[in-house]
């Protein structure tokens, strides 16, 4: 990228800028390449006696045992691929729901996005039949849509437009978050036995149920929103100086944020109709990647799609060796790890370091 | 040139904060704007960088309507140094950049790296331009966003309190920067700033406003006792010290 070089003259004092911008490039490469062992490790797992190379083979069908073939293209395949984009997109969201709502404690999960497109979906499948019909998927993707904006128009209503601390925002999250959760539950009573696995299974968040179809539309969400956030970065940075400033240098503020705010419902919720709740990890990916590289959106949205995808297909990685042959559920797994780092950063910010 | 016309203003449900303001400024020229708390100067200075937009009158720049612009176009002739100053993990450097980002398309070019290096020298960070915000002093946080606005390559420059969070160095620094800068390049500033002091030393006109209207503006004779008691309450009286106008509070 040629808009970053420095003007030669440039490099003589001053070089602290050059050894950081460096540096945060760095921490870019290293990022990817934990995401690049993560896949490899995830791929190896489960199948220590065959050599990762037969398994590196068998990406693309050409393994000496047909049966790798088969276990690499149907089972780990598809779960690394889930694992990546939903890790990423989850990144990503709580990257910018962090910047937008001005709050670091943001993320699709603490804020009840995730919790109300659940619902949606379970909404659908229940009340509307959606799981039996043909076509259903689009109706259980729609459903949770509409379930995550409801939960954004209330946090917005709360947020920006009103003065109210970032923590009393997690707080209405939270309200939110278990009344969805409580009415998700309200409607299993009236579901019968096969709706009742499919929605069990979603409380939990599962990857390993997403078929290649469903991948590609994950991804193509994934992608547009990552996108369009990276095109966008130097808006979010323009948020960091305030909202006012950000206006005086031809930002529509109130715009940009509904737009973010629309994408992020959109992205998170076809994260969840697929792999069902995932807790945390778009909480913690933005803050360990704002721990390496600062608050530089030109470097934190990039190294959070990696951080994200990395530590969800890690979280997934434990969820199926940990009491290996049972696979626990990916999510509880992410939320045993990831409640006690959301506590530490309460707590840190209580003292006022972040 | 700056022109306001019967520039009228009311937020949402409140009461009318500016009332047909008038007034001409030159380019090159140093504006204070002074007046008490709640007397709308913040409410002005956020008008015209359309950050606001005024429910009547209108404001022109070297004869353009800065109204009826795309707000990155009114991004590209005034820069706005905000009365809050962020305090972000966020490097110099880039807090500087970020004055460029009205002209940005995809990246950065060498000539905004090339003005964003001038914007730090100006303000002497050069040396500092790789430490983050939240490491710096106030005054040092200060000049990071003067200099960010400098970037922006502005025709006309607007600065809400720059001093007020500053030791007195900082203060005369700021000014005599801000006042070099007009007076150099010929972009003209409005500030607004409680100081009558600093502001006779620094500035070349002065707008006083009480209650949402101009009530005097002009030259530094604008400033005088009856000023005084009628913009912000006090008896005080004015003074010629080794040629320069102060004044004193009774
Ligand atoms: N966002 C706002 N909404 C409603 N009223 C406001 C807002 N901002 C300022 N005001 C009111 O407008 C008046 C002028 O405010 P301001 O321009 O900030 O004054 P100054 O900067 O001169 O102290 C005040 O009475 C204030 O209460
Ligand atoms: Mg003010």
């Amino acid at each position: 990228m040629n808009s970053d070089r420095l003007p030669l003259e440039n490099n003589g004092c001053g070089g602290e800028y050059h050894k950081n911008k460096v540096k945060s490039i760095w921490i870019l490469v290293l990022l990817g390449l934990v995401l690049a062992a993560a896949v490899l490790l995830s791929l190896w797992a489960g199948s220590y006696d065959t050599p990762v190379t037969e398994l590196l083979r068998g990406i693309v069908n050409q393994a000496n045992d047909p049966k790798i073939n088969v276990v690499v293209q149907n089972v780990r395949l598809p779960r690394i691929c889930t694992a990546v984009i939903a890790g990423a997109g989850l990144g990503v969201v709580g990257c910018v729901l962090q910047s937008i709502l001005d709050n670091p404690l943001a993320s699709a999960s603490t804020l009840g996005v995730s919790q109300g497109a659940s619902f949606g979906a379970a909404f659908a499948i229940i009340g509307l039949n959606a799981g039996a019909q043909n076509g259903g998927g689009l109706w259980i993707s729609l459903a949770a849509f509409a379930g995550s904006m409801g939960v954004a128009a209330v946090i917005l209503g709360l947020s920006r437009f009103s003065q109210i601390t970032p923590e009393s925002i997690v707080l209405a999250g939270v309200a939110i978050s278990s009344m969805f959760t409580g009415a998700t539950t309200l409607l299993q009573y009236f579901a019968d036995e096969v709706e009742l696995t499919t929605l069990t299974f979603w409380t939990f968040g599962n990857l390993g149920s997403a078929g290649w179809g469903q991948i590609r539309f994950m991804l193509l969400v994934v992608l547009l929103s990552s996108v369009y956030s990276i095109f966008h970065r130097w808006d979010f940075n323009a948020l960091l100086a305030g909202t006012e400033t950000a206006a005086s240098l031809g930002i529509h503020v109130r715009r940009m944020i509904l737009i973010n705010m629309v994408l992020c419902c959109l992205t998170a919720s076809a994260i969840v109709s697929h792999v069902g709740l995932i807790n945390f990890i778009g909480l913690v990916a933005p803050h360990i990647v704002r721990r390496l590289v600062g608050n530089n959106h030109v470097y934190l949205i990039p190294g959070t799609i990696l951080a994200g995808a990395s530590l969800l297909l890690l979280g997934d990685l434990l969820a199926r060796t940990v009491v290996s042959p049972v696979i626990l559920p990916t999510g509880a797994v992410t939320s045993f790890l990831g409640a006690p780092l959301f506590l530490y950063l309460l707590f840190k910010r209580r003292k006022g370091v972040c | 040139m700056l022109r306001v016309k019967d520039l009228k203003f009311h937020y949402q449900g409140g009461q009318q904060v500016l009332k047909e303001i008038n007034f001409k400024l030159e380019d090159g020229k140093f504006l204070s704007v002074l007046g008490n708390n709640g007397a709308g100067k913040s409410t002005m200075l956020k008008c015209f960088n359309r950050i606001i937009d005024p429910e009547a009158g209108s404001i022109s720049l070297d004869g353009e309507e800065i109204c009826r612009m795309p707000m990155r176009e009114a991004a590209k002739r005034m820069a706005f140094v905000a009365q809050t100053i962020p305090n972000t993990q966020m490097t110099v450097h880039d807090m500087v950049m970020l004055g460029r980002k009205p002209y940005m398309q995809w990246g950065f070019t060498e000539n905004d790296h090339r003005i964003v290096h001038e914007a730090m020298e100006r303000l002497g960070l050069t040396e500092m331009r790789g430490r983050f915000l939240n490491e710096l002093s106030g005054g040092e946080r200060q000049k990071v966003m003067l200099a960010r606005a400098l970037a922006q390559k502005p025709k006309l420059l607007l600065l809400d309190e720059p001093t007020s969070s500053l030791d007195l160095k900082n203060q005369y620094q700021v000014l005599q920067t801000v006042r070099d800068i007009c007076h150099e390049t010929g972009i003209a500033a409005i500030m607004v700033i409680h100081d009558l002091n600093l502001a006779l030393r620094f500035c070349d006109r002065f707008l006083l406003m009480r209650d949402g209207a101009v009530f005097r503006y002009g030259d530094a004779h604008v400033i005088d006792r009856e000023a005084i008691w009628q913009i912000y309450g006090v008896q005080g009286e004015t003074a010629d010290v080794r040629g320069q106008k102060i004044v004193m509070v009774d």
